[in-house]
Parts: structure tokens; sequence; C-alpha cells
């Protein structure tokens, strides 16, 4: 067993790894499907500001992709490091899809190479846009991949044991486990979202910095439109989360819900604190957690009076819960009133307020990606393999974890500054008016509306 | 053949890979920071340039796929090999984030800082050196299994003669592949200036490189004799390696062939590399751990060989894609071409 130092300095690696990896990750997913859009519609509209845009992009993405291709590697390690015996548990039932997220993304790198140093070889523009595709079909794989190992730590299955052995063991269902199909659609929708809220963002940005260039508001005006129906569709696959959790994994939807007691008819409770088992300052929406679990203002939700303490997840997890949910509302609004202002001729959404507001919505996104990763992953607790192996059962019992604890920090807090020096020092020395120029970009439309 | 075996050797040659472009890609940074040291470094920064761009993610692939791999096939490795490298392989991980990230910061920021050519072209000694002591630890000794688990004895590994000639050697084996390789690429790039600067490096390391290598098998008579039992039984291979070493340092020498030069260093390599791996059958570990007790269940592995398969069916066809239009195209090569985004 591993002493309790070990599991904590474990667990902190970990959670510090993989708070910075999803910033890169989640980009790194997102970015070659807006590339991809931006490129195509250039194509399409012969208009060259989109594929200048296309352009601008990928030259950032190179930056991100390479310090998400490092902290993969780095998590990727870790997982042996810091969890041994985890590994040599799980090595048995779920390695195909760690195995096949490594040719995922061989695929996109290579791809990836190649795409970057095409730029104007190719007569035919297509043909450098279909380049792209491998790019952006092995990102979402490796996403797909990985999701799939992190649904199978919450819902186990393809495997039996007897004796303490394992057997029957099926690699397929193991991948196609009943967590699966909301995990990855929802982790996909959101990088997507993210993604296109992050590139939102940055144009928001150049235009209150007084870039009045028409780029900007066509970069604008896309990259809302896809946040739009991303964050749409996410919100309607957490109402999917909500029903997978409430029949696989009800300790962790009642914990997240401050729902003590099983009931039917169950309120949904938005905020407040706990005084105990007390709850204040909430408010209660009548049924609406028998709706979200079941689909049913009548149907009764397991509370966590079902569950031994020692198997609940902390009750802090409803804040995470309820900080992801709200963001996820408060972007949908935001996109939601551009566009339709944008439609109807509203004089707000050029003021500087609105503009602020929308240069917000990028790191906000990012923060819905963090607390919900947070979320999911401290509301599996104490298990790391839900109901077969406790996190602390896990962990390493090596005693020098609390030194490389440091020396990681240090290292991410390396990159996360060089990357933000490197792309704002490249963004800024380059700046679109000055690129417009000097490719003699005349061939832009003058409207952006599509 | 069974499983056990088909997941080894796919394992090893994927490792055996990655030595190879690996070692092309540390030494590149180090000839290249050695020539800002000597101020010529305008001989060899465009070939350099040219060759990392396009391929530095792709070098890394194979080292995930590596470990990946290994835990896949042989779960158990996770246990022993996880605990107790946490501190070298962690420190490996480091190194090679920082120069990863770093090289694409500078080389698309566009941007290099003095300084940090010199971080750069020293990680990449560094860096083979931490990641050569797992070597060094799979010839057993240095790991005792205690109550909590397996714990490695730090002391003896750092003060083991074994363990620095496996470090010398990694290094040795890196600046002469590596030189090996460019003194080729530069003259297929017609740059006859970086080629002779490239081919004096190569013969400069030629000799250490090999001293190195005998050495560690003289080592091994000594740390673990059952191993070098075995290897003697493979002298054939390693003769034959030795032969292709003689032709590759002939021919650059002579000047002659660069290409066939290389192809003799690959497989001089890959049949000391082999010959290696063989000789260490069945241990992944010694004592504790050996590819028949390690091996995970046979559904998975069906399953991972399928998976290699396939995945082989999409990369190879690629790989050849980016060789033929950066690697192998007189265009790029001869930086007559320039289209980066």
């Amino acid at each position: 067993m591993a002493s309790e130092q070990s599991v904590l300095f474990s667990r902190a690696l970990t959670e510090l790894t993989l708070t910075f990896h999803i910033i890169y990750a989640t980009i790194g997913v997102g970015i070659p499907l807006m590339i991809m859009i931006a490129q195509w519609i250039g194509i399409k509209k012969q208009d060259d500001h989109y594929i200048l845009l296309a352009r601008r992009w990928a030259r950032g993405f190179v930056i991100t992709v390479a310090v998400g291709v490092v902290t993969g590697t780095a998590i990727g390690l870790q997982l042996s490091l810091l969890w041994p015996r985890f590994m040599e548990l799980v090595g048995h039932i779920i390695a195909l899809p760690l195995f096949m997220e490594v040719f995922a993304f061989f695929f996109e790198a290579i791809f990836l190479g190649i795409y970057l140093y095409t730029w104007d070889r190719f007569e035919n523009q297509k043909k450098h846009l279909l380049l792209l595709i491998p790019v952006a079909l092995g990102a979402s794989f490796s996403a797909v991949f990985i999701t799939v190992v992190n649904a199978f730590m919450n819902s186990p299955q393809g495997f039996d044991i007897v004796d303490g052995q394992l057997v029957n063991i099926s690699p397929l269902l193991a991948m196609f486990n009943p967590a699966m199909p909301t995990k990855v659609a929802h982790v996909l929708s959101t990088a997507y979202m993210t993604s296109a809220f992050i590139l939102a963002s940055i144009a928001a940005y150049r235009m209150l910095r007084g870039s009045t260039h028409l780029y900007h508001k066509k970069a604008l005006y896309l990259t809302l439109k896809l946040a739009l129906v991303f964050s749409i569709t996410t919100a309607l696959l957490g109402d999917f989360a909500g029903k997978y959790l409430a029949e696989y994994q009800p300790e962790k939807l009642a914990a997240a819900e401050w729902h003590f007691e099983t009931e039917e008819n169950a309120p949904l409770i938005l905020y407040g604190v706990l005084d105990g088992e007390e709850i204040k300052y909430a408010i209660r929406i009548p049924y609406a957690l028998s709706i979200l679990a079941h689909s049913n203002p009548f149907a009764e939700v397991i509370g966590l009076d079902q569950f031994d303490e020692d198997v609940t997840p902390p009750l802090y997890i409803h804040y995470l819960f309820d900080i992801m949910v709200t963001l996820g509302m408060l972007l949908i609004f935001i996109a939601l009133l551009y566009i339709i202002g944008l439609m109807r001729n509203w004089s707000f959404i050029h003021a500087k307020w609105f503009l602020w507001t929308m240069v917000l919505s990028g790191p906000l996104s990012m923060i819905a990606i963090e607390v919900g990763w947070w979320f999911t992953e401290v509301g599996r607790q104490p298990w790391i393999l839900h109901g077969l192996m406790r996190t602390a059962e896990a962990a390493t019992s090596n005693e020098h974890v609390g030194w490389m604890l440091v020396l990681f920090a240090c290292l991410y807090l390396l990159l996360g500054a060089g990357s933000i020096y490197v792309l704002t020092s490249m963004f800024k020395r380059n700046t679109v008016e000055q690129e417009l120029a000097d490719r003699k970009i005349e061939k832009g439309g003058d409207t952006f509306d599509s | 053949m069974t499983l056990e075996i088909i997941g080894i050797f796919v394992l090893w040659l994927f490792l055996f890979g990655y030595v190879i472009v690996a070692s092309i890609d540390f030494g590149a940074g180090f000839f290249n920071a050695y020539s800002l040291y000597r101020g010529n470094q305008h001989i060899l920064n465009k070939i350099i340039q040219r060759y990392l761009s396009p391929v530095w993610e792709v070098t890394n692939v194979f080292l995930v796929f590596f470990f990946v791999g290994i835990v896949g096939f042989f779960p158990q490795t996770a246990y022993y090999y996880g605990t107790t490298l946490l501190v070298p392989i962690s420190l490996a991980t480091i190194l090679l984030a920082i120069r990863g990230s770093y090289y694409a910061f500078s080389t698309y920021g566009k941007r290099m800082p003095k300084r940090y050519t010199y971080v750069y072209g020293l990680s990449g000694l560094l860096i083979p050196a931490s990641l050569s002591i797992v070597f060094t630890i799979s010839e057993g000794g240095f790991i005792s299994i205690e109550q909590n688990g397996p714990v490695l004895d730090i002391a003896s590994l750092f003060t083991s003669p074994l363990t620095w000639s496996i470090v010398v050697l990694s290094i040795t084996a890196v600046l002469y592949i590596s030189a090996v390789f460019l003194t080729w690429y530069a003259h297929y790039a017609k740059d006859e200036e970086a080629t002779t600067l490239l081919r004096k490096y190569a013969l400069i390391w030629a000799i250490p490189s090999l001293i190195t290598a005998i050495g560690i098998i003289v080592e091994l008579k000594f740390h673990n004799p059952e191993h070098f039992e075995r290897l003697f039984d493979l002298w054939w291979m390693f003769a034959l390696s030795v032969l292709f070493f003689i032709g590759t340092f002939i021919l650059i020498y002579k000047r002659k062939n660069y290409g066939l030069a290389f192809t003799l260093l690959c497989g001089q390599y890959y049949l000391a590399f082999f010959a290696y791996g063989i000789s260490h059958y069945p241990y992944l570990l010694y004592p504790h751990l050996s590819i028949f007790d390690s091996f995970t269940n046979e559904a998975m592995a069906i399953a991972l060989i399928i998976a290699f398969i396939a995945g082989l069916g999409l990369l190879l066809p690629s790989l050849y894609l980016l060789l033929r239009l950066f690697l192998f195209n007189k265009e790029y090569v001869e930086g007559r071409n320039d289209s980066h985004v």
C-alpha cells in the first residue's frame, strides 16, 4: 500500500497535469474543425478573408498543439508512474482504446505537418483543404478514445472477476460501456464550443482595440454562430448525461444535487450553501430533478441515504456542477443575443460593454471545461475504477512524488507563460491589417452575412 | 510464434524506430548548438531546420507508441517499472516537454534566443542519458521487492559502472547516428559546406560509439552473467553488425554513396539492438518479470494486434506521403520552396 502522502501527492500531480493539459487538448480537438470550416467557406465564396482567417488560426494552433502534445505525453506516462496498480489492472481490459489513440494522434501529426508546409503549394485550393480532414478526424478521434477510457473508469464492464481473477475479458464490451455515449458526445461538443468561443474572444478583442476591418466582423459572426450551435448541443447532451448518472452512478448525481433522501417528485437544488445536512439560500425548482434524472416529474430519484458514507463523493461537487451549468447557460445566452441582435440591428451589440462580454466568453467557456472535469473526477471518488478499485489502493508507493509535483508545476508554468508570450508576440508583429496588405488580398467579399 | 513474442517484437521494432529518429533529432540539436558556439552556425542551421520542422511531432509518437503498447501487451510492467522509474522518467518527460514545445515556439514564432539554443542542444544529450537508465535497470540488481512494493536502489544504480557505460553509449550513438544521417541529407540537398562539416563529425564519433558498445558487453559479464552467456550465443549477429559498421565507416571516409552508408548504419544498429533484445528474452526485468508472466489476456492481445495492423494500414501510406513531400522532395530539401503557413 502507498503512504497517505504518496496518495495525496499523486492525486495533486494528476489533477495539476490534467487541469493544464485539458486547456490545450480542448483547443487541439476543436480548432482544426474551425479552421476547416473557415477555409471551406473561403473557397466556396471565393472570399480570401476566410482563407486568411484559416491561415492565421492554423499558425496559432501549431503553438497550442505543441504544448498539448508534450503535456499529453506527460499524462500518458504519469498514468503508469503515479497509478501503477490501476494500470496493471485495467491494462488487461481497456488498453485497446489507449493504443488506438496513439494511432489517431500519429495520423493527425503526420497530416498536420503536411498541411502546415503546403500552403500555396497546390493549384487547386480544395486539395489543400482535403489535407485538413485527417487532422480534424485524428484530433476528434483522439478525444473519443481517451474519453472512452475515462467512461470505463466510471462504468467498468467487459470482464468478470472469479476468485480474484479477471476472466471473460471483452475489449469491445469494455469500450462500449454505458457511460461512453454521453461522455464522448459531451467532450466533443464542449471542445468545439469552447474553441469557437475562444476564437470569438480574439475577434471581439481586436474590435475593442479599434480594428474596424471587416475581417474581424466576419470572424466574430462565424465563430459565434458555431459557438451557439455547439453550446445548445452541449446543453441537450448534458441532459442525457444526467439520465446516465441516475441510472448507473446515482450517488454521483445525488451528491452533485445535494439530494439526501430518496423521494418521488424530486426538486432540483440550485446554488445554496450547506450547513450540516441543511441546505440554505438555495433555489428549489420543483420536479426538476425527477425530470433531469428520468424525464418524468413524478419519478423516484435515489438519494444519498442509500449509500454508505465511505462510498459517496465529497459534497462540494455541487458547486462545481452549478458553476458548469450556469456558465453553459450564460454562454448560450451571450451567443444568442449577438446573433439575434445582428439580425434585428440592435445597436448594443456594438457597444463596448457587449464586446467585453464577448471577450470574456472564451475564458468563461474554458472555466466551464475545467470545473466540468473536476466535477466528474472528484464525483467518482473514492473510486479510481467505480466499484472495484479505490484511488488510495492504486497510487504508487514511491516516496518522491512530492518533488515531481514541484518540478511539473514549474514545467507547466514555463509552458503556459511561453505559449502565451509566443502567441501574443506572433500576432502583434504581424497584424491582420498588415498581412492583408502584404498578401494584396482584394478578393474579400464586403458583406459578411451568409 | 506465440502472442507474447509477436507483442514484444512489435514493441521492440517501434523502440528501434524511436532510437533512430530520435537520435537524429537529438544529435541535430546538439550539432546546431555546438556550431553556434564555434561561430559557424550558418553552415548547419538551414539543413537542420529543413529536416526537423515537419517531423518533430512524429518522432515523439514513436516513444508514446512504445510505452502505451508495453502497458497494453504487458500490464504488469506498469507496476514494476511504473513504481520504480518515477524519478528518471519524470525528468526525461520534463526535458522532452521543454524541448518539444520550445522547438515549436521558436520555429513558428521565428525566434531562437542564443541561450535557448544551448539548452536545446544539451537536452538532446540529457534525454537519451536519462531514458537509457531503463536499460540498466532491466538488467536486474537495482530493484528489490519490499513490503510496500518494488523499490529502486538509487545509490547502487548511480555507482554502478554499467549505468555510466550505458549512458555514454547512448550519447555517442546519438551523435554518430545523427552525423551519418545528416551527412547524407546535406549531400542530398547539395549543401557541400554542411556535408564536409557533418562528415567530419561522423568520422569523429564512429570509433567512440563502437568502443562504448563493446564496453557494455564486458560490463555485462560481471553484472549479469546469464545475460552475457546468451549474448555470446548470438555472436554472429554482433559480428555482422560490426561488418556493417566498417562498411559505413569506409563509405563515409571515401566520400562515397552516403545513402548506402546510412542504410548500413541502420542495419548495424538493427542487428545489435535485436541481438540485445533476443538475448534479454524472456525477461523484461531480471529476474522478476518475464514476458510470459506479465502478459495480458488472449482477447486483449488479439484485439491489440488487429488494431496494430489496421493502424499500420493507415499510417504507412501517410508516412510515405510525408517523406515524399519533404524529406525526399528535391525542391523542398534544397530550399527552393517555401510554403509555410
